[in-house]
């Protein structure tokens, strides 16, 4: 076992570390087994990547809404007047 | 008016306003001009939450009707867009619970495994590439939408909100009707799963 923590115990609170809610003494002692645990970097890394690589599908553009779907949509707001 | 002259010439304050002046009086043009400015945004959204473009579209059709029913109660306190947004959000999650349901499924087994002095049990290899240099990469897209669908519908849903759509814990919470504690859970287990499952692409 790496100083104080855990790998178990540091993947199970990894995510407040990547939101930066963590208490300062639990990120001491994360920081402390990182700067041990090269197998924890990379998932440290590859965890935010993945967070990264969703906020990367909310960029992608849908292209403009078809015709014929816009004008379905106007004829029923027209139904329900 | 209700907004100062400085502001209607040509701002987008100003545009978005004498629009939903437009609307609120029941002007027919106004209405495709608003489906024309919002309607790509708004289809995004859809298709995030829907493959199948049928129900993309349908949702969206539920969510402009919403829309034009609750704009005279749009006071402007927050952006248009983001009012839109949380309508669409909402449109595609009653979509989806009025839907057949996929079969749950489970996600331990895209968990971390570890052994009993706290080692995890089997380390991957280190992703070839790093996030950042996914962004830009249209397969990388598309390869990370068809592992997020397979994922177990509670976490997806929960990462669809929360990393993709943006929706803070409280919001989350309320718009899936469990505690704020519950979607910090599965939102940290669906990234794990995710990560799991996109490990094993990327590192092929």
């Amino acid at each position: 076992m790496i100083h104080g923590m855990t790998c178990k115990e540091l993947i199970d609170v990894l995510d407040g570390y990547v939101e930066g809610t963590m208490p300062p003494a639990q990120r001491r002692e994360f920081d402390a087994h990182l700067a041990e645990c090269r197998p924890c970097v990379a998932y440290l890394k590859s965890y935010r990547d993945t967070v990264a690589l969703c906020g990367s599908l909310r960029r992608a553009g849908a292209g403009p809404v078809p015709p014929e779907l816009i004008e379905a949509i106007l004829k029923l707001r027209r139904a329900e007047d | 008016m209700e907004h100062p002259a400085s502001q209607s010439a040509g701002t987008g304050f100003g545009a978005e306003g004498a629009l939903l002046a437009r609307l609120r009086a029941g002007e027919d043009a106004a209405y495709a001009e608003f489906v024309g400015a919002h309607g790509e945004a708004l289809l995004a959204v859809a298709r995030r939450f829907f493959r199948n473009e049928d129900d993309a579209r349908d949702a969206l059709q539920d969510a402009f009707l919403a829309a034009f029913r609750a704009l005279p109660k749009f006071e402007g306190g927050s952006k248009l867009s983001t009012w839109l947004h949380r309508i669409v959000v909402n449109a595609c999650l009653m979509k989806l619970r009025s839907g057949r349901r996929r079969p749950e499924t489970s996600i331990d087994s895209l968990l971390p495994t570890f052994l009993p002095d706290g080692h995890r049990t089997a380390i991957g290899g280190a992703w070839e590439k790093s996030g950042q240099d996914h962004l830009a990469d249209n397969e990388a897209r598309e390869l990370v939408r068809a592992m997020l669908d397979r994922l177990p519908e509670d976490f997806r849903i929960v990462l669809l909100l929360r990393d993709i759509e943006e929706l803070d814990t409280a919001a989350t919470a309320a718009a899936l009707e469990i505690s704020e504690a519950a979607v910090k859970t599965r939102l940290h287990r669906a990234r794990q799963a995710l990560r799991t499952l996109l490990e094993r692409e990327f590192t092929r």
